[in-house]
């Protein structure tokens, strides 16, 4: 039951902020913020309480910590099926984390339509943590697309229309047509699976559980597969498929762009490694090499694109191709170490980049620009910004103690195991890393102020301030003690491991399990 | 053959609204008042309504070889008489100020109605060329109705001339059929064609067609649809997309997926419906993307979902494909009424215009918050997005389709192709209703809109796009039970 509270606290939340509106401009932010908390305080109850350590695979199926089931369309085999396991727990209290800051840092951004904009923020929210919960094929479609429309409102209507960039509108309509049209084709390669199975067992069902396994031929493998990659990968999101990604970072609100960067994009790792990889062990490995070499292309395009911009936004934008680089070799690897760094990088790139986005959006409010190009000198103009803004450039570069360093080191460190070239090439995007971060803090916090009103700033208030340190003490913990996450994924990790390895052999060769 | 009580039992549907049409004419000509008339022709399509329960006792019976009564045609009755319902209560605050003779529209659309009831039933082709003139008729005067506009003038004088060339042609094609069959019930020409064996009958078949394809404004033969859309007064524009489609479809999907489905499944046939289809879909959404009258967009998009419509005929087996289209049309016809519903509360009959250019919706949610929400629903499930009924009507095509082998997923492909294309559109006219505020707006609902019972209708369809995108399974039930397992029964009369 807990499970399905935690995608109704933010449709009702979301909802009961905009109805909020009526009484007055604050109690809307406030009962985001609560429902978020809520949410948040509830994962972590989830978290503490239960062992996620004995999820995993018994006797072929994947065991849930909780899950919940009723009919919903059984005409086409379809139910309401949710489910958590180590995963989508990390995933969802991500999700509930990220949520409270996205609330938090539109409290002075967003001035205009405060309930309507929360309704979307939430429905964002919702339709993400279905998502991260779904265990009905139909379901996880369902909240997949569900998500884009309030992400579409977010963009166009309270974002900027950055100069030199397209108009927020076009940015909006460039995200929904990327991620729709490749949703679609999630949608044919779902039914296709669906009818594969039908045809195999004569059972029409949409159930994740029951599709496990479908046998069929490695033609039709191949080609549901990159139905399912290929959705995936444009909002991953995966270099020939990322250009909607700059486009919509630098015109959405800074909220927008925290739960883009922090979440949204999480998704589509999570489907891979939820979805794509199990449902379809052969032909995801015969396609890993390929989409190591993807990551790798991605890591360096990313932080070269990310070298040259002027908007401070568009070059975390980028950055985070760069990293969700990392994530999709880490995926791809096929090796338990490299996967467990997949998702500790998930996590750390989502706060990071969230911190980033969060610090990007106060120096707009301050600035009214986001262009490194008139900045500089921010040193001498505030006292807590640039420190804090050192802090999380350093995490994004990759600095040891931080939680960043953690998921990159565990990848390239599995990595190197399965292919050491890939590990070669992925490296260089460290360094690179290094050079565009420090670029942008030179740029932005050293030197001199570029114009010559260079008057002191306003500085963090208080609220800011309960946001930055909350967000720095989560990098600092994980960077220091990654095991908790670890230990809370190791099972499935373990279990998708498992059952690749499986797969890869001889069928006739493997001894029937008890 | 004697009628028996059963027969008109089954009729009562039919009879009730054709005494309605002439009740209300005789309301008319006792006293000229706006209220009671609409109250006649209201109460009789109510009673017309219930009277589908007393009817579905008696099915499937065949009433005379024109008409056959069962629950595939009491459906598409309900359809169109709730349709029709929505329309006339529609009309009725539409027409409010009208400073000419209101009352003969709702003469002309119980007319109209009898025409669609009796396409929903008919097996014949005598019958379908009499209930598709009668609602034909109606439809000319019902498009020019406002006409000192200039262009509800137009678009009826339009309508007339193309309406009825391609009757002529249809009606030609029948005589043609006749000629070489002798016989005009569906099932006979169905059989004799899917093996023809002279041209004749194939031109007379294809004549047919094309007067079908016409009505439903399948590509090439839409060309009339945005003009007349947009010219026809927002209520009957309404009932245009909405009763009217609904029984000519009835009666092509009866023909083609009941009595002829040899012939649907012949390759030719096939390739016909598929281009035609793919033609709809594209030329539909390509055309609808630079248009700023919302009215034109509607007439493309509907041109599009016809063609999603037609795609899902072809690929479907004849069981999954009844009930999808039952539900495709249901959801359809829900929202439309929803959209077209928004447009007509917005526009009154004696502005020189309606509401239908993007530019007066501009902003339109920080003013009325709840109308636009109404829209914007409804514009999701148009684009087919989840949480909207359109979704389960997508799903349904693409099911379909996947099943379906290479041809159905050719097709698939442009059905893909084009509701990327759409959400172009959709959105744009979705967005325009967020944008900031403008200072004046040339139209707008009363303040009271959402008491009156054109409101209700709005917020009753909204409720409905929502509670079938979230949970379809009680009308999909509903479809399995009474429509399935019918059509084997109507093979052997």
């Amino acid at each position: 039951m807990i499970l399905i509270w935690l995608i109704l606290i933010p449709f009702i939340g979301g909802f009961f902020s905009w109805i909020a509106e009526l009484i007055g401009t604050r109690s809307p932010r406030w009962i985001a913020l609560g429902s978020m908390m809520l949410l948040f305080a509830l994962t972590v109850w989830l978290w503490l309480t239960h062992n996620y350590s004995l999820s995993g695979i018994i006797n072929g199926q994947p065991q849930w910590v909780a899950e919940y089931q009723i009919e919903w369309i059984p005409r086409f085999g379809i139910s309401f099926h949710l489910g958590l396991d180590g995963l989508s727990l990390l995933m969802v209290m991500l999700t509930g984390f990220i949520g409270m800051l996205a609330v938090g840092c539109s409290w002075s951004e967003v001035q205009k339509y405060i309930g309507f904009f929360h309704l979307n923020l939430l429905w964002i929210l919702g339709g993400v943590i279905g998502v991260f919960l779904a265990l009905d094929m139909f379901l996880f479609f369902f909240c997949w697309e569900m998500m884009l429309v309030p992400m579409y409102f977010l963009i166009s209507l309270w974002g900027h229309n950055a100069p030199g960039g397209m108009g927020r509108i076009q940015a909006a309509t460039k995200f929904f047509l990327y991620t729709q049209a490749s949703g679609l084709l999630l949608l044919l390669a779902i039914i296709g699976l669906v009818l594969v199975h039908q045809n195999n067992t004569g059972q029409l069902t949409f159930d994740y559980m029951a599709l496990r396994g479908t046998a069929m031929s490695s033609h039709v493998e191949w080609v549901l597969m990159l139905g399912f990659f290929i959705a995936f990968a444009v909002k991953f999101p995966i270099v020939p498929f990322h250009s909607w990604l700059p486009d919509a970072h630098s015109q959405a609100p800074t909220a927008g762009s925290v739960d883009l960067a922090g979440i949204l994009l999480k998704t589509a790792a999570y489907g891979m490694l939820r979805f794509a990889i199990p449902l379809f062990p052969n032909a995801s490995q015969a396609l890993a090499p390929f989409a190591m070499w993807l990551g790798v292309v991605g890591i360096i395009y990313g932080a070269l694109l990310a070298f040259s911009q002027d908007d401070i936004k568009r070059m975390i934008a980028y950055t985070s191709i760069s990293h969700m680089g990392f994530v999709l070799i880490g995926i791809y690897s096929f090796n338990t170490i490299a996967l467990q760094g997949a998702v500790v990088q998930m996590m750390a790139h989502g706060i990071s980049a969230a911190a980033l986005f969060i610090l990007s959006g106060q120096l707009y409010e301050r600035l009214k620009t986001r262009d490194l190009r008139q900045m500089g000198g921010l040193y001498s103009r505030m006292r807590n910004l640039p420190p804090i803004a050192m802090f999380f450039a350093a995490a994004s570069l990759g600095m040891p103690g931080l939680g960043n360093f953690v998921g990159e080191f565990l990848i390239l460190l599995g990595t190197y195991q399965v292919n050491p070239n890939v590990t070669i090439f992925a490296t260089s995007g460290l360094v690179l890393a290094a050079v565009y971060t420090l670029k942008m803090v030179q740029r932005a916090l050293h030197g001199q102020p570029s114009d010559q009103n260079s008057a002191e700033l306003m500085d963090l208030n208080g609220r800011e301030r309960l946001m930055m340190l909350a967000l720095m003490i989560i990098t600092l913990a994980m960077g220091f003690f990654p095991q908790a996450i670890l230990n809370t994924s190791a099972s499935v990790i373990q279990s998708l491991q498992f059952q690749s390895l499986q797969q890869s052999l001889p069928q006739q060769s493997l001894p029937k399990l008890p | 053959m004697t009628l028996t009580m059963q027969h008109l039992q089954a009729l009562l549907p039919i009879i009730i609204t054709g005494l309605t049409s002439v009740a209300v004419m005789l309301s008319i000509a006792i006293r000229r008042h706006h209220a009671i008339n609409t109250t006649v022709l209201v109460a009789g399509l109510n009673v017309a309504l219930l009277s589908i329960y007393f009817a579905a006792k008696v099915t499937p019976l065949s009433v005379t070889p024109l008409l056959i009564i069962d629950n595939y045609a009491l459906f598409f009755c309900g359809l169109i008489l709730i349709s029709a319902l929505a329309c006339s209560t529609l009309a009725y605050a539409y027409c409010e100020h009208f400073t000419r003779n209101r009352e003969e529209l709702y003469l002309l659309m119980s007319i109209a109605t009898l025409g669609c009831l009796v396409l929903a039933c008919t097996r014949h082709l005598a019958a379908l060329f009499i209930g598709l003139e009668m609602l034909s008729i109606a439809l000319y005067g019902l498009i020019a109705y406002t006409y000192d506009r200039a262009r509800s003038l137009e678009a009826g004088i339009k309508y007339l001339i193309l309406s009825a060339t391609a009757s002529c042609v249809m009606f030609f094609g029948m005589a043609l059929l006749y000629a070489e069959f002798g016989s005009l019930t569906f099932i006979s020409i169905g059989q004799h064609l899917s093996s023809p064996t002279s041209l004749l009958p194939i031109i007379g078949g294809s004549m047919l067609m094309i007067g079908l394809a016409f009505k439903l404004s399948f590509a090439p033969f839409h060309l009339w649809t945005p003009d007349v859309y947009e010219g026809a007064p927002a209520p009957i524009a309404t009932f245009l997309a909405t009763a009217a489609k609904v029984a000519v479809f009835a009666v092509l999907v009866r023909f083609l997926l009941m009595d002829a489905i040899t012939l649907l499944q012949s390759s030719k046939m096939m390739l016909v419906l598929g281009i035609m289809a793919a033609l709809s879909i594209l030329l539909g959404n390509l055309l609808a993307l630079k248009q700023n009258n919302i009215k034109r967009m509607l007439g493309y998009s509907s041109i599009a979902h016809f063609g999603y419509l037609l795609v899902l005929l072809i690929t479907a087996n004849q069981q999954l494909g009844i009930e999808g289209f039952s539900l495709y049309l249901t959801v359809y016809v829900i929202t439309s009424l929803a959209a077209f519903g928004v447009l007509t509360l917005m526009s009154t009959a004696n502005h020189d215009r309606d509401a239908d250019l993007l530019e007066d919706y501009r902003g339109l949610f920080w003013h009325r918050p709840i109308l636009t929400s109404i829209l914007t629903v409804a514009l999701l499930s148009l684009a087919g997005i989840p949480l909207t009924a359109g979704f389960i009507a997508k799903f349904y095509v693409v099911n379909a389709g996947m099943n379906a082998g290479i041809w159905g997923w050719a097709l698939l492909s442009v059905v893909m192709l084009g509701s990327a294309i759409s959400l172009f559109y959709y959105l744009n006219t979705m967005v325009n209703l967020f944008l900031s505020k403008s200072n004046s707006y040339p139209f707008d609902a009363s303040l009271d809109w959402g008491q009156h019972t054109g409101g209700l209708l709005v917020m009753a369809a909204t409720a409905l796009i929502l509670l079938i995108g979230i949970y379809p399974e009680p009308l999909i039930h509903f479809l399995q039970l009474n429509l399935t397992g019918l059509t084997n029964a109507n093979m052997h009369p």
